[in-house]
């Protein structure tokens, strides 16, 4: 397929999402890789902050919005989903999204870490620069457990246990897996430094023959033009083997689709497919402890900053960047969402506080290190206000029970932020620009911002995080039904899911 | 004997009971209640949900006392319970045909 110009530089060269785990050479060949004792401190932390998001804080933030008689089962869910899926991505996740398969699906190579031991090295977004494998299998482990975690919140106080459990083992392989590897698997920035010097990480991203095929046709090159023709061709040789959506040059620094358009549709999905709650729209299902959901919405807060932060993978100003981007946007969503909180229904809540707080956490989330402060505030201020019009009136109207608003705030606020990152990453409006990686020296190049392209790309993205999602959270739900059955007995769910599925009171 | 039912304003509690006691009155029981006379509710908001709530936290005071002591308490109630706002309560007053204290085993005026 041809592309013009400069649509073939933005697809060719991979733009940085997320930190990818590379495909790299033994370490003896890396004369030039630099492991920096900083970076893997900072990983190391981010990793403990992003747990501390899932346990407690998704936990206590869900906790507080049910009954009385449901807060364990929420607990309970989310605690074991992460328990469950750690043990899942040391066995077979990790393998299945940072290997080389297919742009689709990643391989077994290194199910159960196979391979991976304290010496092995995973590349991060700058050239040279390496973090221990370990700290980055621990990482990714984070993000892989709280994102089948946010569903349970569509879910709650009607699904059986042993359903959550199986699906959440479905969705997790065949959702969240292939999502992670399509956006997330590439080569590392080292295998697009065609040259000489470079001459091992060329041969391990293309092999040995056309390495030195690529290199002489470079040598051979006497002008610029042809010169940029053979790095893109080269380019796109390396790229061959990287995740679907890489490729496509969709831009997601921290998983705004991996994550919160994945989960967010998810619960869509359960949502319509459990049915309603018994008594919704009759009874008072009202949150039964707030100040619990704020405590669970303050440390999902202070953890995101390892999430966003976290995935710049170094330790650098472009940390501090997605960090400041995940206060201020964070902030103007807050105070968006209870403005118009304020304006329309005559209260600023306390619940719409920590509600708007999270959709800007979640918008920010794809674009906290390609964009601008300023960016930054008006995607908070539109996550604010779009996804309480998503929880407010979209919910009511289309007449879902999307019992604590997963797709209201994760889905909508994922494809928001998805869309504005897009908009925002140009170097105009104060982002930071698509990095050329066929740059072969290490000072960050940016390409050519083009908006149409650009915008291609977020969407083809958003829709398939959402395709895939939606269907693969369909055919595990109806698995689920002809074998351990979906809801509980009405009696069990009048009487609260604590007692029923738990066997447990959660105040005496 | 008389056995007297009020329903008053939390708030009010600790002035009636303080009033009460100035009579003479020493037991008492006392249950957190929710309900509502002509007294309207509000309206809550959670995210999209909307709950129009029409019970109000209120205290129900209970005493058993004498027949002859019964106005005085019905009346001492009234003015300490008193806001002269709505929702201010109701005392009800039933005929209490026994009355057993447990400890001794005493009944009538002297179990109270």
């Amino acid at each position: 397929m041809k592309f013009p110009p400069k649509l073939r530089m933005l697809l060719t060269v991979p733009p940085v999402g997320l930190a990818l785990t590379a495909l790299l050479p033994s370490s003896s060949a890396l004369a030039a890789a630099s492991v920096n004792k900083g970076d893997t401190a900072w990983m190391i932390v981010a990793t403990a902050l992003v747990i501390l998001m899932t346990i407690p804080g998704l936990a206590l933030f869900y906790g507080g919005l049910v009954r009385t008689k449901n807060v364990l089962s929420v607990l309970m869910q989310v605690f074991i989903c992460f328990c469950m899926v750690s043990l899942l991505w040391f066995a077979y996740g990790y393998s299945v999204a940072f290997t080389n398969g297919s742009p689709f699906f990643g391989g077994f190579s290194k199910a159960f870490l196979h391979g991976v031991d304290v010496t092995t090295l995973a590349a991060t977004f700058s050239k040279e620069t390496y973090l221990p494998e370990l700290t980055y299998v621990i990482f990714q482990l984070t993000f892989a457990a709280i994102t089948p975690a946010l569903i349970v919140g569509a879910f709650a106080e009607r699904m059986k246990f042993s359903a959550v459990l199986l699906f959440i083992f479905i969705w997790f392989t065949f959702a969240y897996l292939p999502m992670a590897h399509m956006v997330w698997w590439w080569a590392g920035p080292d295998a697009f430094t065609l040259s000489a010097a470079n001459i091992d990480a060329v041969k391990a991203a293309v092999g040995d023959s056309a390495a030195a095929d690529f290199l002489a046709k470079l040598a051979a090159a006497t002008d610029d033009a042809a010169k940029a023709l053979v790095l893109s061709d080269y380019s796109m040789a390396v790229n061959a083997s990287n995740g679907w959506l890489f490729n496509k040059g969709a831009i997601d620094f921290a998983g705004g689709s991996v994550v919160h358009i994945n989960a967010g549709v998810a619960g869509l999905v359960c949502a319509i497919v459990l049915g309603k709650r018994i008594g919704l729209g009759k009874e008072v299902l009202a949150p039964h402890n707030l100040p619990m959901t704020l405590i669970g919405a303050c440390l999902l807060w202070v953890g995101w900053f390892g999430f966003n932060a976290g995935s710049n993978l170094e330790a650098n100003g472009l940390t501090a960047l997605a960090f400041l981007n995940s206060i201020l946007a964070t902030a103007a969503a807050t105070l968006a969402w209870t403005t118009s909180e304020w304006m329309t229904r005559g209260h600023p809540s306390l619940l719409g506080a920590a509600s708007g707080a999270v959709a800007g956490l979640v918008a920010i989330t794809p674009a906290c290190g390609w964009v601008g402060p300023m960016g930054g505030i008006v995607i908070g201020l539109a996550a604010g206000i779009v996804c309480l019009w998503a929880v407010v009136w979209l919910k009511a109207k289309l007449g879902y029970d999307d019992a604590l608003d997963v797709f209201g705030v994760h889905g909508i606020g994922g494809i928001l932020g998805a869309l504005l990152t897009g908009v925002f990453v140009n170097p105009a409006l104060g982002g930071m620009g698509v990095t050329d990686y066929l740059a072969t020296d290490t000072s960050t190049k940016v390409l050519e911002y083009v908006f149409s392209a650009q915008m291609y790309a977020q969407v083809v993205a958003v829709l398939t995080a959402a395709i895939l999602s939606g269907v693969v959270s369909y055919i595990a739900l109806m698995i689920c039904k002809v074998t351990t059955g979906i809801r509980v007995p009405e009696q069990e769910e009048r009487e609260g899911l604590d007692i029923g599925s738990h066997g447990e009171r959660a105040y005496s | 004997m008389k056995y007297i039912i009020a329903i008053i304003k939390p708030f009010k509690l600790e002035e009636v009971r303080e009033a009460l006691g100035v009579l003479g009155v020493q037991g008492i029981t006392v249950t957190e209640v929710k309900g509502h006379g002509r007294q309207k509710g509000h309206t809550e908001f959670y995210r999209g949900a909307e709950y129009t709530v029409s019970f109000i936290p209120k205290v129900k005071i209970e005493v058993a006392v004498d027949a002859n002591l019964a106005d005085r308490v019905v009346e001492t109630i009234q003015t300490s319970g008193q806001t002269g706002q709505i929702g201010d309560g109701k005392i009800f007053v039933l005929h209490l045909e026994a009355a057993v204290r447990i400890r001794t085993g005493e009944t009538g005026s002297a179990a109270l």
